[in-house]
């Protein structure tokens, strides 16, 4: 399809803008005035709408295929939740920092002050932030608190402990706050290896980020034990929320003895994901570390809810202003909705059919783990490579059966990973249409490879050159 | 007489007329895949043996390179700016990295000989 | 109610393949002890319901007429940014990692990248950071790293909030950050100089300012570029219909608040970051990058590009730490820029320049009332009030006027200044009217 801009029509123009109901201004002085018009595209309405209309019908979606991409929790997102948040649209968020303001925002500051007091429920936690805009933000606000708390005990701290099956975002987070990062391997039953984290344990760690499930769908049952050993040192257990699907009422991070946690909104809470963000990354802490918490905290105080104005201890900011209240406004309405029980049946369904997904698969990929998995599990395609076939290649292939395929090559501990999460929203029926398309894949692994090589065939493009683009760095179309 | 060394990060060090090349073994080019970019280091930088000199990237992949042996950088294959795939089609020949002025040159103790850097991939 | 197709049915044959008596049995692995302590949630309602109690709740909020910003502006967003960034095809697919079945977002998001490094003046745009605060706050970061210096210099004019934003990011890093004190409300050009030095990885400005003071940055440029600093400037996207383009005046890192295209205020988010550079430090920009390619046939497409700068490759020797950002805002950005279209834009600038300035005329005739400065300002503007401004911005309020945002709280000495916003979307009878309420306030 041409771009937007090979279709512009000199003189053409699409909306229409009000008449000025006002005198014309002087115009700018020369120096500060624009030379030419920004070269943006010159499209009717119609041509507008017919591009982006094409353009998105060449896109797979939750909408409109299975999704079973593990750790990105790509559940269905109801529609009703888009419709009751929508009523919310219009408030300037400066207007409860101004003066007389807060009285004039009760409803949205209740809305932010109430999922903080749902979410620290759920996660067991004593108090919620709702100022960071997605995930890798939560860490690193996270990160930030676990600093100040150190700061202000007088600790001096330089390690992060991260597990080798991390995300990537918990060691970049923790650089980018200035630690440096100590990364402990797995042992072989999959999780983070007991002994080498105990050796690498010392009082100079000021955290470790933990992701439990891990990122191979098990349960860490020595999450207790690692927690106390790093609260010995005077170091904080940070809980990446990601895989928070798993557990919804099962277990909660504040119990086991994590001091921080960030929650994915747009994972666990039913928010849709719009092609890579918004999202929303709300942090939860213990009492101790309520103090550092981002300014301005909303409170309640004589039954209304306002402004916090003095908190000499707080890291500061980490947004404009008090998040991405459009995405909390969903994540709320979700829990509402869906209520204790609903929350509930939630994690046991998406359990249930991760484990129905590995069942069915194992005879035909290799399980690296073969343990009784959480919401997602891992296979490898180490048999498949045999044949010269790589889990790419299969990813591949069920992109032309119509499925969005799993994570592949995540996990970095397992070889040719793929990482498969149905989510609870998923039926059987769709999970057997899956697993009959996985195992067809596997047959043709064995007997026509090279048909996987080709794959896939049935979309707008075939296998793109990531190279040439990587190389040639054509990332804005030209010339102007 | 040129002395060749190799290093368990995969980096190959030669030795001739008291300057050291240095660049990364065609087994490591290969399994980077297509090089997309070489970070070179700054000329007139120093660097401890087993230090990061230098970084490469692939599409899928980012690797650091390793000084194989102590030293100052006085060169810089600067052709690597605009076609890294030099390191792919000749790791070990046009497409070195840097030039070192070695400042110990009794640390090939910790290097591998050819042969032996075979015999070590083979154990991979 | 949890959305959750599976029959009993369903169930008793998923746990016979798999095995296993109960759901319970599954969640065998989690130690007792570990199990949770408490879930007191309230129970779960129907749609009607959930319609009724968000319904309330949003009622709450009252309407006011803002004439107020801070970054975030009351524009009119047009009817095709929602219908078209509300196909689900868009709204609910995942980061585009597959690109073979996501040209529809990779395409989009390199239209966006274009529209923004036309916007800008600039050579190069990621896919989109989280807002304006933090974008300032990765493009201070991208300078200490581009540089290898320690130090900035902040204009005191950058809003607040941001100012606030950088200094978060930056607290435990070995960074020092002089903020310049802003005289009548511009740059201090002397106290600047004077603190620029060879050591400075990058002098930081807003413009227009938080006043909505306009200037000519091409100078500042020149200085900084002499002592091997990088300029960073954050920009209102609006106002470059008819301001001279960043890049033009010499900026190396642009950044902004996309907010103003085509997302509504929604108190204060989702709306999206914008950070544009040139082609040489492309390497240094944060966030995903959409580039073109071609497929085995030849054909063009989009990919994420340059990916072994971000997390999930280069873990803690990332450019940055972000991983999802805000892309169905940068859409909506995109499908506002297209809409409005080159023509289109400066119209939309001059209209709210016009009424920003049929404003300044009547408000600064107010007796008692003067202008913080004389120089040019794009669609805010600062007045000085004869008394407290945070009381006459409280009076009315009341009134359901939200006059401006008075400086007291964030600038020592400016209790009585006052910043008045005024959009397309201001008519000339509410401006009329607040003149009149403004001047019976004090």
């Amino acid at each position: 399809m041409k771009l937007i801009f090979e279709k512009s029509v000199a003189g053409r123009r699409g909306l229409k803008l009000p008449v000025a109901d006002v005198p014309r201004a002087a115009e700018l002085p020369e120096n500060l005035a624009r030379k030419e018009p920004a070269g943006l595209p010159e499209v009717s309405e119609l041509d507008l709408v017919r591009h982006y209309t094409n353009l998105s019908r060449r896109n797979f979606s939750v909408d409109t295929n299975f999704y079973p991409l593990g750790s990105c929790t790509m559940k269905y997102n109801a529609k009703i939740i888009e419709d009751t948040t929508a009523f919310f649209a219009g408030s300037h968020p400066m207007t409860p920092l101004l003066p007389g303001g807060e009285a004039l925002t009760q409803g949205s500051l209740a809305l932010i002050h109430g999922l903080g007091g749902l979410l620290s429920e759920i996660t067991g936690m004593d108090e919620v932030t709702c100022q960071p805009l997605a995930g890798a933000h939560g860490e690193m606000t996270g990160i930030m608190l676990i600093a100040a708390y150190h700061r202000a005990k007088g600790n001096r701290k330089k390690y992060v402990i991260v597990p080798d099956s991390s995300h990537g975002t918990n060691p970049a987070s923790a650089a980018m706050v200035g630690y440096e990062i100590i990364t402990i391997p797995s042992a072989p039953y999959g999780d983070m290896d007991l002994d080498a984290f105990r050796a690498a344990m010392n009082g100079e760690v000021a955290a470790v980020m933990m992701t439990c499930p891990n990122t191979l769908g098990l349960f860490n049952p020595h999450i207790r034990e690692i927690c106390d050993i790093a609260h010995e040192h005077d170091a904080l257990m940070y809980y990446d929320g990601a895989n928070l699907n798993a557990i919804l009422g099962k277990v909660r991070p504040g119990d086991v003895g994590f001091d921080v946690i960030h929650v994915n909104l747009h994972k666990t809470f039913g928010t849709p994901h719009g092609g890579g963000g918004p999202g929303s990354g709300p942090v939860g802490v213990k009492k101790g570390l309520i103090p550092f918490l981002p300014g301005p905290r909303v409170v309640q105080q004589d039954g209304a809810f306002a402004l916090e104005r003095e908190q000499p201890e707080s890291i500061g900011r980490v947004a404009n202003f008090f998040g991405n209240f459009g995405v909390m406004a969903k994540a709320f309405a979700y829990i509402l909705m869906l209520g204790r029980e609903g929350l509930i049946e939630v994690s046991e369904q998406a359990v249930l059919n991760a484990n129905y997904m590995m069942s069915r698969l194992k005879g035909h990929f290799d399980l690296p783990y073969e343990k009784s998995c959480m919401h997602e599990c891992v296979f490898s395609a180490s048999r498949q490579l045999k044949n010269g076939v790589h889990a790419i290649d299969i990813a591949k292939y069920l992109i032309d059966r119509g499925y969005h395929p799993p994570t592949v090559y995540f996990p970095l501990n397992v070889k040719e990973a793929i990482m498969i999460e149905p989510t609870e929203t998923e039926s059987k029926e769709t999970m057997d249409a899956f697993i009959a398309v996985m195992k067809e894949a596997a047959e043709m692994a064995e007997k026509n490879p090279a048909a996987l090589h080709e794959a896939p065939v049935t979309m707008p493009v075939s296998r793109l050159d990531e190279t040439k683009a990587a190389r040639e760095q054509n990332v804005c179309f030209g010339p102007w | 007489m040129t002395e060749t060394y190799f290093t368990k990060e995969h980096e190959w060090v030669k030795i001739k007329d008291g300057v050291a090349s240095v660049g990364i073994s065609e087994h490591a080019a290969h399994e980077l895949g297509d090089i997309t970019f070489v970070e070179l280091p700054q000329v007139g930088k120093t660097v401890k043996q087993f230090d990061v000199l230098a970084g490469i990237e692939s599409v899928k992949a980012a690797s650091d390179i390793y000084a194989p042996l102590s030293g100052k950088v006085t060169k810089v294959n600067e052709a690597l700016n605009d076609t890294p795939e030099i390191v792919n089609e000749a790791a070990e020949e046009a497409g070195w990295i840097a030039w070192l002025e070695p400042s110990d040159l009794s640390e090939v103790k910790n290097l591998m000989s050819k042969a032996e850097y075979d015999e070590f991939l083979k154990g991979l | 109610m949890s959305f959750c197709p599976n029959t009993p049915e369903d169930v008793r044959e998923m746990l016979a393949a798999i095995g296993a008596a109960s759901v319970d049995e599954l969640f065998a692995p989690i130690p007792a002890e570990l199990r949770a302590k408490s879930f007191d949630l309230p129970e779960g309602v129907s749609e009607q319901e959930l319609r009724r109690q968000m319904q309330e709740l949003a009622r709450t909020d009252r309407t006011v007429t803002p004439f107020i910003g801070g970054g975030y502006y009351d524009h009119h967003v047009p009817a095709a940014v929602d219908h078209l960034s509300g196909r689900a095809e868009f709204y609910t697919a995942y980061t585009p990692y597959q690109p073979e079945c996501s040209q529809g977002t990779l395409q989009a998001l390199f239209e966006y990248q274009t529209a923004i490094c036309r916007l800008t003046g600039m050579e190069v745009s990621n896919a989109s950071l989280y807002d304006g605060g933090t974008a300032l706050a990765e493009a201070a970061m991208m300078a200490l790293r581009i540089t290898g210096r320690n130090r900035l210099l902040i204009d005191g004019s950058v809003s607040p909030f941001a100012r606030e934003i950088v200094r978060t990011y930056l607290r435990n890093l070995d960074v020092e950050i002089v903020e310049i004190a802003p005289k009548d409300g511009a740059i201090d050009r002397n106290a600047l100089a004077a603190h620029l030095t060879d050591r400075t990885a990058a002098v930081i400005f807003q413009n227009p300012n938080f006043f909505g003071t306009v200037e000519d940055l091409s100078d500042l440029a020149e200085a900084a570029h002499a002592k091997g600093a990088l300029l960073v400037a954050s920009v209102y996207p609006i106002s470059l219909g008819l301001v001279q383009s960043p890049g033009a005046m010499g900026a190396d890192i642009v950044v902004g608040d996309g907010q103003s295209l085509g997302n509504p205020l929604s108190f204060g988010g989702p709306s999206f970051g914008f950070i544009a550079t040139v082609k040489k430090y492309i390497r240094n920009l944060p966030g995903r990058i959409i580039g073109e390619t071609v497929d085995r046939n030849g054909r063009r497409g989009f990919v994420l590009t340059l990916q072994a700068r971000e997390q999930h490759i280069k873990r803690h020797k990332a450019t940055s730490n972000i991983c999802s950002n805000q892309s169905l805002c940068a859409l909506r950005g995109l499908l506002f820029l297209a809409s409005v279209g080159r023509e289109g834009m400066v119209e939309l600038a001059r209209l709210n320049r016009d009424k920003a300035e049929y404003a300044k005329g009547l408000l600064g005739k107010i007796k008692g009332v003067r202008l913080l400065n004389a120089a040019p300002t794009f669609n805010e503007f600062t007045l000085v009030l004869p008394g407290d401004a945070a009381a006459a911005t409280e009076r009315l309020l009341a009134k359901g006027i939200a006059a401006g945002v008075p400086l007291g709280a964030y600038y020592d000495g400016m209790a009585n200044c006052l910043v008045v916003t005024v959009t397309e979307k201001r008519s000339r009878s509410e401006i009329d009217l607040l003149a009149r309420e403004l001047e019976g306030a004090l």
